[in-house]
């Protein structure tokens, strides 16, 4: 117990209240699947711009709808979207980045200039675009978002990656006759773990941010599901009227990015105290 | 904290424009030596150029008809016909010649006379094979123009058209010159009180008076129109009063802060935007009319008008305005049911519902509307995807290319019930009974008559459940108490400030 919390002590500030966060909203959003307050999607016009209350603890929206509720469901949402444009530029983006550390230089060049052009735009334009193009909604969202990723974990993934093919270790084990499959799996991705997972947290902050402002262009999720952009972007009209409908869900927002950030920070010094801001972002 | 921040703030903003208020009112003399006579009108949107004879776009009229541009006849406060450039007209008793004489002394804004050559040469461009006019079908009863005088203009028609001075008063048949039509898109040259100024794109267009006009003389000198979308951003401009008065003002959340505050007056009046459920007839399963009489019956007109316009406007049951003479109410046809809904899919055929999409332009009331309906839809087992589009690609593939399921929009177009009997229209709609009656109203000139055929149609119409019919879009304006002669009511789109005074 005590080694438990001399431990705990010895974690960074930013880890533990990033992860207290970040726990906070992953509660909300699993909360969310078992209960609310009211179903989130009820319409009841009659109720509506209710002020915070004992019935609706955060009030009701223009249409009369628990904002709680819409929080909660915000979250799974949000969290939603974001853990799937995560997994997918994971997926994507890792596998390219080892291949291109490997493959020397064409396919170094390649996977360098395919990063680039993606870059070359903002991720949100990217989104926007191809929503545009593809129609608006929570997959195509996904799919932007992801595909904006993957071009970052190629990146992190091949710097990260090209560092440790050059240690002893992997250079023995080539020279005892190991394929580079095979050693990319057994060596270099173990390696390289812990800076994927502290960008895939980085990512995954940007990712809810994009989400958030796509949905409050009307781009991301669509209605009736709830989702914390759209309710921002509601709240637009009311600002002058009943302002209190612009700050929870731009809360959420905040303490969700925010929470990922810190947990983000507080990973990398965890993970690779030797290399506090080598290479990341 | 920020909230109690913004309320000192407004309450000192609020303040202000009272104290400048109470300082206007409490010294007549002072006052009447100081009127203004400057205005600055808000609008939502920007006009993409000033021809009302080369676009749709509303925001075209809503700068330049009757101000700038004058048709033969025109559309006053009240909705009726009353003379433009033409001062008087004779129809014949067949209906098919109408005599228009011309105002004398009217001349355009670059000196030369406005005389019968210029409306020949309107209503022959207008109706010309290369016309660009968005009311082509305006004009195509004219069969031919002749000026026998400067002053006079004999049009003969190929078939009697009962709406024929109804469509020569709008914007689209404004007359214009032959030497300046080409310009006009930049810089308009008209015979209206008031002649263009300037135009800072992205932010205001400027009229000032007219000294040469021939007619009555405008109390304003100069009217500026101020374009801003932003929903918040009007409230504020209201409310630093940047903006003397903002007819078609949409944040109906915001009207009540306004009415309560005495330096502000707030109307509303009618438009005559009916507000649709735009079906596509030709699709299933809304070729069946028992799912659209479904569709009628699940949607809650009541919950709309409250959610969406805040309780400012007119339920309808078919599409015809209830402040028209004519209307026939019909919105007890089709009521709030859900059961009935469900009966009527199962009967259909679709015991267990669709699924289908919505899509919907930009405004503010359509985006609302559409995710109340879906809400509504989906308590009767209709799954609804809502899909919003910006106007050019809604234009684009619903409007023109008829791709949609379901979308959601006001035809602000007076008297436009006409519509359902275009062969290619979006909607989709084909009803020979419908037809029959409108081949009649346009041999038909008594009024009563033409009032009991619309009537009719409006029963064809509600009786097919086209489309769903919602509400009347309200106009409400909300301007600083000291204006006067705004329009209540929006009888046609425009923003006619001939009338317009400071008190």
């Amino acid at each position: 117990m005590r080694g438990f919390v001399r431990r705990l002590r010895r974690l960074p500030v930013s880890l533990l209240l990033g992860g207290l966060l970040t726990a906070l909203v992953v509660g909300a959003a699993l909360l969310s699947l078992a209960w609310t307050p009211f179903p989130a999607e009820q319409v009841r016009v009659v109720a509506r711009l209710r002020p915070p209350g004992p019935v609706h603890w955060l009030g009701t929206d223009h249409f009369g709808r628990d904002v709680l509720s819409m929080i909660l469901v915000g979250a799974r949402n949000s969290l939603a979207v974001g853990a799937a444009a995560v997994a997918l530029g994971a997926l994507l983006g890792v596998p390219l980045g080892l291949a291109a550390s490997a493959w020397g230089r064409w396919g170094d060049e390649a996977v360098a200039r395919l990063g680039d052009l993606l870059f070359a735009f903002p991720a949100v334009l990217t989104a926007i675009l191809l929503t545009a193009a593809l129609g608006a909604g929570a997959v195509n969202v996904v799919l932007a978002l992801g595909l904006f990723n993957a071009a970052v974990f190629a990146r992190v993934a091949r710097g990260a990656a090209l560092a440790v093919w050059r240690r002893d270790f992997v250079r023995a084990a080539l020279a005892l006759g190991r394929g580079p499959l095979s050693v990319t799996l057994v060596h270099v991705l173990p390696n390289i773990a812990g800076v994927v997972i502290v960008q895939g947290t980085v990512l995954f902050a940007v990712a809810v941010l994009n989400e958030a402002a796509l949905s409050y262009l009307g781009l991301g999720i669509q209605p009736p599901s709830p989702s914390w952009g759209k309710m921002l972007g509601d709240a637009q009209t009311f600002l002058f009227t009943s302002p209190l409908q612009a700050i929870f869900p731009g809360a959420a927002i905040a303490v969700t990015v925010l929470g990922l950030n810190l947990l983000g920070d507080g990973l990398r010094d965890a993970l690779d105290p030797r290399h506090r801001s080598a290479g990341l972002l | 904290m920020p909230n109690r921040q913004r309320r000192a703030a407004l309450a000192i903003t609020m303040g202000a424009v009272l104290g400048l208020a109470g300082a206007l009112a409490a010294g007549p003399v002072l006052a009447q030596a100081a009127l203004r006579t400057d205005l600055v009108v808000g609008m939502r949107l920007e006009p993409p150029h000033l021809d009302p004879t080369a676009g749709a776009a509303a925001a075209i009229d809503e700068v330049t008809y009757a101000n700038l541009f004058e048709p033969l006849t025109r559309i006053d406060a009240e909705g009726k016909v009353v003379p433009g450039l033409a001062e008087k007209w004779e129809v014949s008793a067949d209906g098919l010649t109408y005599t228009f004489h011309l105002r004398k002394g009217a001349k355009f804004h670059d000196g030369t006379d406005a005389d019968s050559a210029d409306v020949k040469f309107s209503l022959d461009r207008a109706r010309g094979a290369e016309s660009v006019n968005a009311q082509k079908g305006y004009f195509a009863a004219i069969a031919g123009v002749e000026a026998p005088d400067a002053r006079t203009v004999v049009v003969t028609l190929s078939r009697p058209d009962g709406l024929f001075l109804f469509h020569m008063a709008s914007g689209d048949a404004a007359i214009v010159a032959p030497e300046s039509a080409g310009a006009n898109k930049q810089t308009p040259v008209g015979t209206g009180p008031f002649k263009f100024e300037r135009w800072v794109a992205g932010d205001r267009v400027v009229l000032v008076r007219n000294p040469d006009y021939d007619g009555p003389k405008p109390a304003l000198e100069r009217v500026t129109f101020r374009f801003i979308s932003d929903p918040a951003a009007q409230v504020a401009a209201l409310k630093a009063g940047d903006i003397d008065s903002f007819p078609q003002f949409d944040t109906y959340e915001a009207l009540p802060q306004f009415r309560d505050d005495g330096a502000f007056t707030v109307m509303v009046g009618t438009t005559e935007g009916e507000t649709i459920l735009g079906t596509n007839n030709a699709r299933k399963p809304f070729d069946d009319v028992r799912v659209r009489r479904a569709l009628a019956h699940a949607i809650d007109r009541k919950t709309l008008i409250d959610g969406v316009l805040f309780g400012n406007g007119a339920a309808i049951g078919s599409h015809f305005p209830p402040h028209r003479a004519g209307y026939v109410d019909l919105t007890g046809l089709y009521p709030y049911d859900p059961d009935k809904a469900k009966a009527l899919l199962a009967e259909a055929g679709l015991p267990d519902g669709f699924a289908t999409t919505l899509r919907l332009p930009p405004p503010i009331y359509a985006r609302r509307s559409g995710e109340l309906i879906a809400a509504m839809l989906a308590e009767v087992g209709v799954r609804v995807t809502v899909e919003p589009m910006e106007w050019a690609p809604w234009l684009e593939k619903v409007f023109k290319g008829k791709d949609y399921d379901l979308t959601l929009i006001a035809h602000t177009e007076p008297l436009d019930i006409d519509i359902y009997g275009r062969p290619d229209y979006y909607f989709n709609y084909q009803s020979e009974r419908f037809n029959a009656v409108g081949a009649e109203l346009d041999r038909t000139q008594d009024s009563a008559k033409r009032n009991a055929l619309y009537g009719e149609q409006q029963r064809i119409l509600a009786e097919d459940a086209v489309n769903g019919f919602l509400f009347m879009l309200p106009s409400a304006t909300v301007q600083k108490s000291a204006v006067q002669g705004m329009w209540v009511n929006r009888p046609i789109q425009a923003n006619d400030v001939t009338g317009v005074r400071w008190k």
